[in-house]
């Protein structure tokens, strides 16, 4: 099975959430008020990279003042450092087209969003966690450190536009290669290889695997769509933890990436990676719940899984989780994954 | 942390909550009459008991107050109701000087350190911007943030409470703390209690937190004794 795929890669820059935005209501000092705007934010960008397209329309109508820049979603305000496409999958269980936000230019609320200056802000806090994630691959952030202003420029615009082309020119100076199908370790793609280059792994590899897991507590109910809006980002649980494959032989899926993080949620009992169900097609129909989490444990679970999500897609178990690293992961080398979780229902 | 030769400057999860509990109770030990520092246990999902183990140090209510020629740590503020008297006459003499400071210290997992996140706040609870905060860093720290490049201040989400705290990036840490410990010979053991101390002695210079010497006393051959000179 291929393990990179080029359309798969093409299909996550591609993709994009339909914004309509409001400017709030207290900032509207003409009448008749303005008329929302519609905006594509791509899943792989942050929102603040969108006030260019925004501002304008709403310019004439702002109170006077310094802009501080922030948009929030039912009331919450939004985390500008999360990927346009994760803060959708997160707040969205039931995906919401367009997606209706709200955007201030006055009163930031400080106590709840770190600073943020526009563009700069943005683009800092991507190159930190890229070279977080080569700390994560290489055990040093030396890489991303030595890039030349040429390349950190065009590495930034390609992700500022939404430019694969670009960004894939760029990303084998980068040195953090591809992951092989074991999980354990990394070699430069086919594409990449210098002719006559033997070996084709890279150095110094720590065999683990940058991961953000955004987890959500939702209500036990059958219904996606009844899931209330969240309220506060108290109810999101963040962690930042590199997984780490120390199984001995066997496929290394998806569900044993998660299970590996988040051992709770998977009991004692769950299925053994030589259940083989591979999918080899992105599963973008309404995601299955893991088997184990069905299954009756001996001891009782406190939580399951309701609904994992990566850019958008809901992943089959069983994928090998090589492929939704390679293909699913976001620009800056993490793989960030949404998932909801709910109590479970009586005791077993 | 397979001896001194070969290890890396990093603490794995498992041993830094053992070096937590060591650090606080050492604290406790060496300064019974000072505010605590508190393990806070968090699970890893908010509202479950999943991911038992994992949390982080607390030490909340420090009380910084300007004296006209010099930073003074004063260390009778707590949030006990006891002892804010003391606090309160100070108040009487000079309300603006005072500033409050929480601490944490947390475990990163990218970077298998422990990182120091704070928050400072007026004396009526209002929240300190990190250029004000700045201000009350002892003089000789923007030097040393300048000079050694092993860190830099910056704010973000605090892991846990999921609001903006002020950290010390934790990307140099390991580099410095195996400088630090390169000319001690300590057993695994040994090196999972002077962990903490040593790490926080270093980083308490750039924000002005003072580690009482005694926290080092006891143990052998500590590093930061060998190394540092007492500040």
């Amino acid at each position: 099975m291929e393990i990179c795929s080029e359309e798969a890669v093409k299909y996550v820059w591609e993709g994009a959430i339909p914004l309509q935005i409001h400017l709030h209501e207290s900032e509207v000092t003409t009448l008749p008020p303005p008329a929302p705007v519609l905006v594509l934010g791509y899943r792989i960008g942050y929102l603040p990279l969108l006030i260019p397209q925004i501002k304008p329309h709403f310019d004439s109508t702002l109170p006077p003042g310094v802009d501080t820049v922030w948009f929030d979603y039912k009331g919450v305000p939004l985390k500008w450092y999360i990927p346009t496409g994760v803060l959708f999958d997160l707040l969205c269980p039931e995906p919401e087209r367009p997606w209706n936000l709200t955007v201030h230019f006055r009163g930031y609320p400080g106590e709840l969003l770190t600073p943020c200056d526009g563009e700069e802000a943005v683009k800092w806090s991507f190159i930190n966690s890229l070279k977080e994630a080569a700390y994560i691959i290489n055990g040093n952030c030396k890489s991303i450190m030595n890039m030349s202003q040429a390349d950190q420029y065009e590495l930034w615009q390609s992700v500022l536009n939404g430019t694969l082309e670009n960004y894939s020119r760029v990303v084998p100076r980068l040195k953090l290669g591809v992951l092989r199908e074991d999980c354990k370790m990394r070699s430069i793609s086919r594409s990449q290889q210098v002719t006559g280059e033997t070996n084709d792994s890279l150095p110094n590899q720590t065999g683990r695997i940058p991961v953000r897991l955004y987890i959500r507590n939702v209500e036990d109910i059958d219904d996606l769509e009844g899931i209330g809006a969240l309220d506060s980002w108290e109810k999101i649980s963040y962690i930042n933890r590199p997984v780490e494959n120390h199984d001995e032989g066997g496929l290394f899926t998806l569900r044993r990436a998660m299970e590996s993080l988040l051992p709770e949620l998977f009991g004692p009992s769950s299925p053994s990676p030589g259940n083989q169900r591979r999918k080899t097609k992105l599963d973008a129909a309404a995601g299955e719940p893991p088997e184990a989490a069905q299954q009756e444990t001996h001891t009782a679970q406190v939580a399951r899984i309701r609904l994992i999500r990566v850019q958008g897609i809901v992943p089959g178990w069983d994928t090998p989780f090589a492929w939704v690293v390679n293909n699913l992961s976001h620009p800056d080398f993490f793989l960030h994954v949404c998932v909801l979780v709910s109590a479970s229902q009586g005791s077993h | 942390m397979a001896g001194p030769h070969k290890w890396d400057g990093t603490i794995s999860g498992l041993d830094f909550c053992e070096a937590a509990r060591t650090f606080s109770q050492r604290w406790k030990e060496v300064n019974p009459t000072l505010t605590h520092w508190v393990w806070i246990p968090r699970p890893m999902i908010s509202g479950s008991a999943i991911g038992e183990g994992v949390g982080y140090l607390s030490l909340e209510n420090m009380c910084h107050q300007r004296s006209t020629e010099d930073l003074v740590v004063s260390e009778c503020c707590t949030a006990d109701e006891e002892q804010s008297v003391d606090c309160a006459t100070l108040a009487q003499n000079d309300n603006r000087g005072i500033h409050f400071y929480d601490y944490h210290i947390l475990y990163n997992f990218s970077y298998n350190v422990p990182v120091l996140y704070f928050r400072g706040y007026q004396y009526d609870g209002q929240p300190l911007p990190l250029e004000r905060v700045k201000e009350d860093f002892p003089p000789h720290s923007s030097s040393i943030l300048k000079e050694s490049r092993w860190t830099f201040l910056t704010t973000e989400d605090h892991p846990f409470l999921r609001r903006p705290w002020h950290m010390l990036h934790p990307c140099g840490t390991r580099d410095w703390m195996k400088l630090l410990f390169s000319s001690s010979h300590l057993s695994k053991s040994e090196a999972v209690r002077q962990y903490l101390p040593s790490w926080l002695s270093v980083v308490g210079q750039v924000v002005g937190f003072n580690l009482p010497l005694a926290i080092h006393e006891g143990l052998s051959s500590s590093p930061v004794t060998n190394w540092m000179q007492p500040s």
